[in-house]
């Protein structure tokens, strides 16, 4: 399988596509350590459909915009996996509104955790990686980082923040064999889309080339193959999982 | 043995690990970045191996003064608890 005897670090894996990027990545026969910030349930439920699927898997919760909770994180996950070989970067929240009415706690939220997040773990993991001389850091973008969206200044800038992030850590690793690329979902089923209002949904669609909605596992797929030894020639680079949106 | 001989010894086994050189070719005057081959990144995982080894922080400051063993076992021992 693609992934045998490695190690990765999911964060935010309980649900949507961090959780079918976990399933993925466990398929491909890689231990999945599973982060979450709250729901214990869903992160549960990733873990046992992992190993309902004879894959192995660990829950670890913490909050990724706190950088002492993702020290202990990175530490309980070496001590239970031995390393980290993969990370993705995941986590991710939105707190959608117009600029004129968007309160500023709403924007720190959005920015400490989808941007600031990925800083902490990264810095963390890293530290095995340069030891290591190897590893395959995935963050998730999205396409709103690169076209914009009314509505989500907050995470649009987040989002762009990761692809500036991603290209930087791409040249400071790249002499140690770790590379660091971001993926760009669109418009993809999860929970996060399905909170949106039925007609800004229909005017998305509208404007995706293969006329539909992308599924989590389309995103997984990709992350999949980039985080495998098959992607050892691609780094600094944002892909776009997007039916089209953006070319 | 003097403390400093001791903490060069400790300097050396960390070098020789970190950059993969040979023990014979780390001396007290030796210089990181031209007689060690050491590259900026190197630097920064070297410093990171020091705090760990010898517990203290090296701040940026002191880390950008740092160019050769000397420095090094020099800085440690000042600081050092």
């Amino acid at each position: 399988m693609l992934l045998d005897g490695k190690t990765a670090l999911v964060t935010g894996a309980s649900r949507g596509i961090g959780r079918a990027i976990a399933l993925r990545l466990a398929a491909e026969g890689a231990h999945v350590a599973i982060n979450y910030a709250g729901n214990t349930a869903k992160a549960e439920e990733t873990k046992a459909a992992i190993e309902a699927a004879g894959g192995k898997a660990a829950l670890f919760q913490a909050d990724v915009s706190d950088s002492a909770q993702v020290e202990q994180m990175v530490a309980a996950v070496t001590e239970e996996f031995g390393t980290i070989d993969i990370l993705v970067n995941n986590a991710g929240i939105t707190r959608d509104g117009l600029l004129m009415r968007m309160k500023e706690e709403d924007f720190d939220a959005v920015l400490d955790t989808n941007l600031k997040g990925i800083f902490h773990v990264t810095k963390a993991v890293s530290k095995l990686m340069m030891k290591k001389r190897a590893g395959r850091i995935v963050n998730m973008a999205s396409v709103v980082g690169i076209m914009g969206n009314a509505g989500q200044t907050n995470y649009a800038a987040a989002k762009a923040g990761v692809i500036g992030f991603t290209k930087s850590a791409a040249r400071e690793f790249a002499a140690r064999g770790i590379t660091v690329n971001a993926v760009a979902p669109g418009f993809i089923a999860t929970d996060m889309t399905a909170a949106m209002p039925e007609k800004a949904k229909e005017a998305t669609l509208a404007a995706i080339p293969l006329r539909r909605m992308g599924e989590p596992e389309d995103v997984a797929n990709a992350v999949a193959f980039l985080v495998s030894d098959q992607a050892s020639y691609i780094t600094g680079q944002v892909v776009k999982v997007d039916g089209g949106m953006v070319m | 043995m003097a403390d400093a001989d001791k903490t060069f010894e400790k300097v050396r086994d960390i070098v020789v690990e970190q950059l993969g050189v040979e023990a014979d070719e780390v001396s007290i005057d030796s210089t990181f970045i031209d007689d060690l081959g050491a590259d900026s990144l190197d630097i920064v995982e070297l410093i990171m191996a020091f705090e760990e080894e010898f517990n203290i922080e090296i701040p940026d400051e002191a880390a950008e003064k740092i160019k050769t063993v000397q420095d090094v076992v020099t800085y440690i021992d000042q600081n050092s608890k």
